[in-house]
């Protein structure tokens, strides 16, 4: 594989990660895979942001600890980073702020010439760094009008004039027609929601989950999305629910603590049976915990969030097309059983950017039709049907009422503490969960690869299976990872794991939740390689992990 | 009138003898029928209820209904108008329900001007928890969880509606039939945010009828666009002190309200996604 590490660091405010996401998406555009991430701690001015940009010629999802190009707004991301500097690597600075060695550009002096402002300081670093690649202007100026939407011409003129200041070092080839679209976790979530029929979308801003929020803000005029950011979380739940008792398909997303708040009206929609889908965002808790850091420990909150029992659709997609594909799924699913569906992200995926190499096309790949239930007259919302799905229609229905009830309630959907009442809602709800259970244990449930004879397997969910895959591969080890997390997908999971001796469970928690999860389940794990300092594992610390617990049997 | 039976469901009233819930009910029923009459069909009404006494209506009611959380009819109900600004939706709430756990979406609700209908079943006591104060409880009131009376003022709930922009703000009486007739009436129609404060008494918790009976009295109609008359209305009577308690619409005003409604449009879903994705 060949494979380029570059960093881009400066100071918040400094247009870090757009810089990053132009990188990027110019490498996606050459035909490259493409995993962006970013670091920053929550503040807005000052303090430092970097991105890691990971270019490669196989699709990646985790950065290395080494660089092999690192751009420097500012003299502290010399000072923090050039120590990761590979033997052979290239420092591309500004000249103006920063003393060190490598490609200098005279940022002020160059915008000058061109009546640029300060933010195209970065349209400069990224011209340097075409030029340093070895990137043919001609080749890369088409890509790069794409990037720039606003002030085309002078963005270009300004990298150009960069791009042949400097001296190139390396001849990144650049000769595919080939071209990957490249997003952040959160757009994908949200461009599988749109594609899986998403009416309308609700939340309250918490980091990491915002990005969906605008993101479907930006695009609500175009696609007739409604979006809607009202006064708490509590709000912005119950709006979804009266959304889809409206008969729209209505998603919303949060952060844990964010999470907790909507937990009353998740028991609700449990009860009422009202369809819903949850962007579950995690960070690192407990509490507000580091808001912009990464954590995996709300996975078993996910599981059993609520009071009362009641069935649940929870997915943790780890790439692009899975995020694309499994939340339109997730929309589909809980309109189908008319319940809550939760998808499970964390920071890392959420804001890092993916390239996709496999788009299902047609959403009638992911979503067959799903033909209304006929209804008998009078109709009741909770009438008896088959899997104990009742047959759903919205108001206004001549003739019709429809009645939801967060009480236990009758087929018509009136208040009742008889035992044959709460008894029906008890069997409809394990029906539900039941035929959930079956439809959904697929074999795309659980993602299995890696070396399929290994006799150690490596088992993650959710962002760390990016760096799984590399420990993987460098080790020749199996990896076992489920996307579908409830109803578990035993059966596939029991496929996935034969012949498998040794379980190296990997997750960002200090407890190592899935775990328990598989215990329930009959699963053991044989050792766990836990991680709580909110920052994903680069590929070599882990391997370093990996191989540790290998050899030290 | 005698109340349309089509509009009451077969669920057994278990309201206390006396309790002026009958009387919302009985008033909103009659409100129902006469929209019907006149090209409101009863299908494109919601009716969102909390939970607490007043709730139950969404049981007895043989309408639409979404029987909600305890404080949390406004959001419920926000998100169905905006999912279908066609419907007309109705939150029947408590004072301990909207008032106490759901006064933050009230006062956002007047503050965004949601076109839906908010009628507060006020008996300033919780009833289906068995007797304590709520946020519209006297001075001094005992109940269970304060045997020695609180030491906290009632809000004025009507008064902090004003301030935040609600457009319509009403006080009704579950003793005053013909008015609470007309305000719910009006609430209905009115475009943008409508509140419904209707004083009822408790008949097991907190029996006021003859203070209410003694104090009310209603304004004349004409006063109702002016803010500066409806401050001083709201402002009359703090739920707490003696004082005159006025009843009817104490203020109506236009304001731009959500949600807008516009002509639908078609999207070529897909043709977007691809759009982006082939862009990128």
């Amino acid at each position: 594989m060949t494979q380029y590490t570059v960093l881009i660091g400066g100071k918040a405010g400094d247009g870090i990660l757009q810089a990053g996401k132009v990188i990027g998406s110019l490498f996606a555009g050459l035909g490259y895979h493409v995993y962006l991430s970013v670091d920053y701690p929550s503040l807005i001015r000052g303090g430092h942001n970097f991105c890691i940009i990971r270019i490669a010629t196989k699709p990646v999802g985790a950065f290395n600890t080494t660089i092999d190009i690192l751009l420097a707004l500012d003299q502290q991301t010399i000072t923090l980073h050039e120590k990761k500097l590979n033997p052979g690597g290239i420092i591309i600075y500004n000249s103006d702020t920063v003393t060190t060695d490598g490609e200098g550009i005279a940022i002020e002096p160059l915008l000058r010439r061109h009546n640029g402002r300060p933010i195209m300081g970065n349209t400069a670093m990224i011209g340097a760094l075409c030029g340093v690649a070895g990137l043919p202007w001609s080749r890369i100026s088409p890509v790069l009008a794409s990037q720039f939407q606003k002030e085309t011409e002078l963005n270009l003129a300004i990298a150009q004039d960069s791009c042949l200041s400097v001296t190139p070092r390396l001849s990144v080839p650049a000769d595919t027609t080939m071209r990957y679209p490249f997003f952040s976790g959160n757009e994908w979530i949200g461009l599988g929601l749109l594609a899986g029929g998403l009416d309308a979308y609700i939340a309250y801003p918490m980091t990491p989950s915002s990005g969906i929020l605008h993101f479907f803000a930006q695009i609500a005029e175009e696609t007739g999305i409604l979006v809607y950011h009202p006064e708490s979380e509590i709000a912005v739940i119950l709006m979804a629910e009266g959304c889809a008792y409206a008969g729209k398909r209505a998603a919303v997303g949060t952060s844990g603590g964010g999470f907790c708040l909507m937990t009353e009206a998740l028991s609700c929609a449990g009860q009422a049976e009202i369809p819903l889908v949850i962007v579950l965002a995690q960070r690192a808790g407990p509490s507000t915990g580091m808001p912009t850091y990464n954590a995996q420990t709300d996975l078993l909150f996910a599981c059993y969030a609520g009071h009362g029992e009641f069935p649940r659709y929870l997915v943790a997609p780890a790439t692009a097309s899975e995020a694309y594909r499994f939340s339109a799924q997730a929309l589909h699913i809980a309109w189908k059983y008319q319940i809550p569906s939760i998808i499970l992200s964390d920071k890392t995926f959420s804001e890092g950017y993916y390239t996709a190499d496999s788009i299902p096309d047609i959403i009638s790949d992911i979503i067959p039709d799903s033909p209304q239930i006929p209804y008998s007259r009078p109709y009741e919302r909770y009438a008896a049907g088959e899997w104990g799905i009742s047959p759903l229609i919205h108001p206004p229905c001549t003739g019709e009422v429809v009645k939801v009830n967060s009480y236990t309630h009758d087929t018509k959907g009136i208040s009742s503490e008889e035992p044959r009442d709460a008894i029906a809602g008890a069997a409809k709800r394990q029906m539900k969960s039941d035929a959930l259970a079956k439809e959904t244990d697929t074999r795309e449930a659980v993602c299995t690869s890696g070396s399929p004879d290994s006799e150690t397997a490596l088992i993650c969910w959710g962002s760390t299976r990016g760096v799984v895959n590399e420990v993987a591969d460098a080790l020749g080890l199996r990896i076992i990872s489920p996307v579908v997390l409830f109803p578990f997908p035993k059966k596939t999971y029991l496929k996935a794991i034969h012949g498998v001796t040794r379980f190296i469970l990997i997750e960002e928690s200090a407890t190592g939740q899935l775990q328990t999860l598989l215990l329930k389940e009959g699963f053991t794990i044989t050792e766990t390689i836990l991680s709580s300092d909110g920052r994903p594992f680069p590929v070599e610390s882990l391997l370093e992990r990996v191989r540790e617990i290998i050899h030290g049997q | 009138m005698a109340s349309d039976r089509s509009l009451i469901t077969d669920a057994k009233n278990t309201w206390c003898p006396g309790c002026g819930n009958f009387a919302i009910q009985h008033a909103f029923v009659s409100v129902v029928s006469e929209l019907g009459k006149e090209g409101i069909p009863r299908e494109k009404m919601v009716v969102v209820s909390g939970i607490g006494c007043h709730a139950k209506i969404a049981d007895y009611l043989q309408m639409n209904s979404f029987y909600s959380l305890h404080g949390r009819t406004i959001p419920v109900a926000t998100g169905i108008k905006m999912a279908n600004p066609d419907m007309s939706v109705i939150c029947f709430a408590g004072d301990g329900d909207l008032y106490a756990e759901g006064i933050g979406h009230l006062v956002h609700a007047a503050k965004r001007n949601i076109d839906v209908t908010v009628i507060c079943h006020n008996n300033r006591v919780y009833g289906l928890t068995t007797g304590q104060y709520t946020p519209t409880s006297p001075y001094g009131f005992r109940g269970r969880s304060t045997p020695r009376g609180i030491h906290e003022y009632p809000l004025n709930v009507l008064d902090i509606l004003l301030s935040c922009g609600a457009t319509f703000i009403a006080r009704g009486y579950s003793r005053r039939m013909p008015l609470l007739k007309r305000i719910i009436r009006e609430a209905i129609l009115h475009h943008g945010f409508a509140h419904v404060d209707i004083l009822q008494i408790c008949a097991s918790f907190f029996n006021l009828t003859r203070y209410y009976d003694e104090l009310v009295y209603e304004i004349p109609e004409e006063n109702t666009t002016r803010y500066d008359t409806a401050r001083e209305l709201t402002e009359q009577w703090n739920y707490n002190d003696t004082g005159r308690i006025p009843l009817g619409i104490l203020y109506k005003a236009e304001k731009p309200s959500i949600p807008e409604t516009g002509e639908l449009k078609e999207y070529d879903r897909m043709a977007f996604i691809r759009s982006l994705l082939d862009q990128e």
